[in-house]
């Protein structure tokens, strides 16, 4: 079963990955790079909880916060670029 | 096979399926907004189930789980609205809202920001 969920975090992770590249604007990339991250974090859960073990959990919570930080510089760096 | 090891395996695939809508969402919605509201919504929620199928089929991982839970969802939200006010106030955006532009005299009426 969590294989199966594995799978589709796959997919997802190649939608937004699609949507980083095509994406025509820079606020597009940025929403699709959170939504990565994101996806990153459930794989790391999962693999923690198909091995089960507890010190993987750390890279989720270091993963998550970097992520919220980077999207919030992107926002940032576009309030003040102005375009 | 357990009845824990299926409740875990649920939630993980409906997790999963989740964020996989958010994805799907990404990649087909026609505007920014329409984007920002799939990505953030489906997946928030889809990592809550995730990582409340990881707080229960872990040994000893529930404090950490919960603490990246809860980290997430309280940031992803906020982050999407720091995305959403800049593209709003950058003009960047190719987007058509009914009721015209409210949020973009809301920012005007704020003045300059300092940088």
């Amino acid at each position: 079963m969590i294989v199966v969920a594995a799978g589709m975090l796959v997919l997802a992770g190649a939608c937004f990955f699609a949507r980083v590249v095509v994406g025509p604007s820079l606020a597009d990339r940025i929403v699709a790079l959170d939504g990565l991250v994101l996806t990153i974090v459930c794989a790391i859960v999962l693999r923690s909880i198909s091995i089960d073990r507890d010190w993987f959990l750390d890279l989720a919570l270091v993963v998550a916060f970097v992520g919220f930080v980077g999207t919030t510089a992107g926002a940032r760096f576009i309030e003040r670029r102005g375009a | 096979m357990t009845a824990v090891d299926v409740l875990v395996g649920a939630l993980a695939i409906g997790g999963s399926a989740l964020v996989l809508l958010a994805g799907i969402g990404v990649l087909r919605f026609p505007d920014l907004y329409a984007r920002m509201h799939a990505a953030t919504k489906a997946s928030t929620l889809g990592i809550g189930l995730v990582c409340a199928a990881g707080a229960i089929g872990i040994d000893g991982g529930t404090t950490k789980i919960l603490l990246a839970g809860v980290a997430t969802f309280v940031t992803a939200p906020s982050a999407a609205h720091f995305i959403g006010r800049a593209a709003a106030q950058a003009e960047e955006a190719d987007f058509e809202l009914e009721g015209g532009g409210d949020l973009r005299t809301a920012v005007e009426d704020e003045g300059e920001r300092p940088a």
